[in-house]
């Protein structure tokens, strides 16, 4: 079981917080409406932390109670972040339309590897991140993963937050 | 946006942060114990996403703690596990590491020289469970790998076996059990974080006792068990942990939280179902543990070195079981897994048999005598009498220990302090002999 080698600047915690602090709207291409769906766990956890959501799925009208649209270029409005829940033979063509839509990142979920696909967004200036999870990130640097038991990474004397 | 730092923190800064940022609302700069059974709902839309795993979010003391989580995560960041979740004792973080992978007609191979009480453990929940258990010699290779069968979901053992202190050569067991896409789980409450990583070594579940060296001055049961995030439980032999759960609804966690899929599930299911959690006032004396864990284990093994050395110079003594000493057949691998010291804990052998045994215990004035070691306290026990007391004169042979074997686990007084106690012992059975002749 190999997998294409993610480049480490694909996983960089600075670009990772960088997306998470600015980023207001997220597009999710592949968000199910199957509530046990791990996209639906990062989409319902997103919004509930205050970010946009925008389904992307073409055999939906809507999820999570927000409009769904058959391709991110069918998005009337700006989207941030372009997170990923496809094949990784799909996230070259996602890439391209994150690159159209005027999308400040490509977000690629854990499995959803693609060298070609980062290479298109970052070439295109885009941030890109890779073989994450979104919801996990968050929950890493801004929420409380550490109420789990979870090895966030996080070493700090400061003051913590919520 | 906070920063963050250009590299991996050390061990030592580790031991003393990791998992806690200072409390938000008072500034604490202790690790609060946070001593309540439940947490009061934000409302009542947080209660529904905390109850379904949709959101990080405290319910109840049984599955989540604040104190605890610190405890947890601190472990798994000094292992370099995906995460952690504590337990009640060092049995109950075992048995529901089992419990969470394993279904009846399930097989597990474990090393035959273990903690008698973890041997006892996998006996009776193998009668009870209806998954059968084969122990093998732990330090050869064949006969692990002659154990394997299709039905076989986990290896087993010990980074320092007890009390035979035989040191297991857990990359090549890795690769065995890797080779049948079962997944090696180790108990490495002999060697602590600061002697041994597993995980470095290919082992995806590491257990602790936190009773000894972690909590490390003898106050209090807990246990923990860590997961590196890195083993497929979807490679089709598990079911039980891949397959949608009936507990929650059809959740598949593994699919559903990845890496940390094994960990959602020992904690929302097998924690929450047999019910072994930590106290936080356990935990928070853990972490005070943690904070001087480098420290103390740096002692431990020195100290632990001198004694063993010592007795090997006795005439009185016909083995030391020490993989720390040249003449240790474990040698090799513990300068392999074990390159800061080969743990504090080990036995040798009195020719005298039990009645040896009882004449040396009964002339130490400053190792305690009873039934648990990791403390900073020196201990030393007679395990043919206690602590492998349930086990057959097979069982002992096979967990390398006879009717004469003294146990000792070296703490942190001065080390000449020790030996002369140790040498009492020594006189007064010796005395006994010479008397009798």
């Amino acid at each position: 079981m190999s997998q294409p080698v993610v480049a480490p600047r694909w996983q960089d915690p600075f670009a990772i917080l960088a997306i998470l602090t600015t980023a207001k709207t997220i597009a999710i291409v592949g968000l199910s409406p199957n509530e046990l769906r791990a996209s639906h766990f990062v989409g319902f956890y997103l919004r509930r932390h205050g970010y946009r959501i925008v389904p992307v799925n073409p055999r939906e009208k809507a999820i999570l109670g927000e409009t769904s649209y058959p391709t991110i270029g069918e998005v009337p409005f700006p989207i941030d972040v372009v997170d990923v829940f496809r094949q990784p033979d799909a996230v070259p063509e996602i890439a391209r339309e994150a690159v159209r839509a005027g999308a400040k990142a490509l977000w690629c979920q854990y499995n959803v590897i693609s060298p070609e696909g980062g290479d298109i967004a970052e070439r295109a200036g885009l941030r890109v991140v890779m073989d994450r999870c979104m919801k996990v990130e968050h929950a890493r640097h801004l929420g409380r993963m550490h109420w789990l038991g979870f090895n966030t990474g996080n070493v700090t004397a400061r003051r913590g937050g919520p | 946006m906070r920063e963050k730092p250009a590299r991996e923190f050390g061990f030592d800064t580790r031991a003393i942060h990791a998992g806690q940022r200072p409390e938000p609302y008072t500034g604490a700069r202790a690790v609060p114990i946070f001593q309540t059974t439940s947490y009061v709902f934000e409302d009542p839309d947080s209660a529904a996403a905390y109850f379904n795993l949709q959101e990080y979010g405290n319910t109840y003391t049984r599955i989540m703690n604040p104190t605890t989580a610190v405890f947890e995560e601190r472990v798994a960041s000094l292992e370099g596990a995906a995460g952690g979740v504590a337990f009640a004792s060092g049995l109950a973080a075992q048995a529901a590491a089992f419990f969470t992978m394993l279904v009846p007609g399930d097989h597990v191979v474990s090393s035959a020289a273990l903690y008698g009480g973890s041997i006892t453990q996998l006996k009776h929940l193998q009668r009870k469970l209806g998954f059968e258990v084969t122990f093998v010699d732990p330090d050869d290779l064949d006969q692990w790998r002659a154990a394997l069968r299709p039905n076989t979901k986990v290896l087993f053992g010990e980074t320092i076996g007890n009390p035979g202190g035989n040191v297991l050569d857990i990359e090549a067991v890795a690769a065995i059990a890797h080779e049948r896409g079962a997944p090696l789980m180790i108990d490495s409450t002999f060697a602590t974080p600061y002697l041994c990583r597993p995980m470095e070594w290919g082992a995806d579940i590491v257990t602790h006792s936190a009773t000894k060296f972690i909590g490390g001055h003898g106050t209090s049961i807990g246990g923990i068990a860590t997961e590196s995030g890195n083993f497929n439980w979807s490679n089709g032999r598990f079911p039980v942990v891949a397959d949608p759960s009936p507990a929650y609804h059809g959740l598949a966690f593994h699919e559903t939280f990845g890496v940390y899929g094994y960990l959602m599930k020992l904690r929302a299911e097998s924690l929450r179902d047999l019910g072994g959690a930590l106290s936080p006032f356990n935990a928070f004396l853990f972490l005070l543990g943690l904070e001087t864990l480098p420290l103390r284990m740096a002692k431990h093994v020195e100290n632990a070195l001198a004694v063993a050395r010592w007795l090997e110079t006795q005439p009185g003594v016909t083995r030391v079981r020490y993989p720390g000493l040249d003449s240790s057949p474990y040698r090799e691998l513990a300068k392999k897994y074990l390159p800061r010291g080969a743990g504090a804990i080990f036995s040798f052998d009195l020719p005298g048999g039990r009645d040896a045994g009882r004449r040396f215990i009964e002339a130490l004035t400053i190792w305690s005598h009873l039934a648990n070691v990791g403390d900073a306290k020196s201990l030393v026990i007679h395990p043919a009498s206690t602590t492998h007391r349930q086990l057959s004169d097979e069982e002992l042979t096979a967990a390398g220990i006879s009717a004469g074997t003294i146990r000792l686990s070296v703490g942190l007084e001065s080390a000449p302090d020790l030996l002369a106690d140790l040498e009492a012992g020594l006189r007064a059975v010796s005395a006994k002999t010479e008397a009798r002749a």
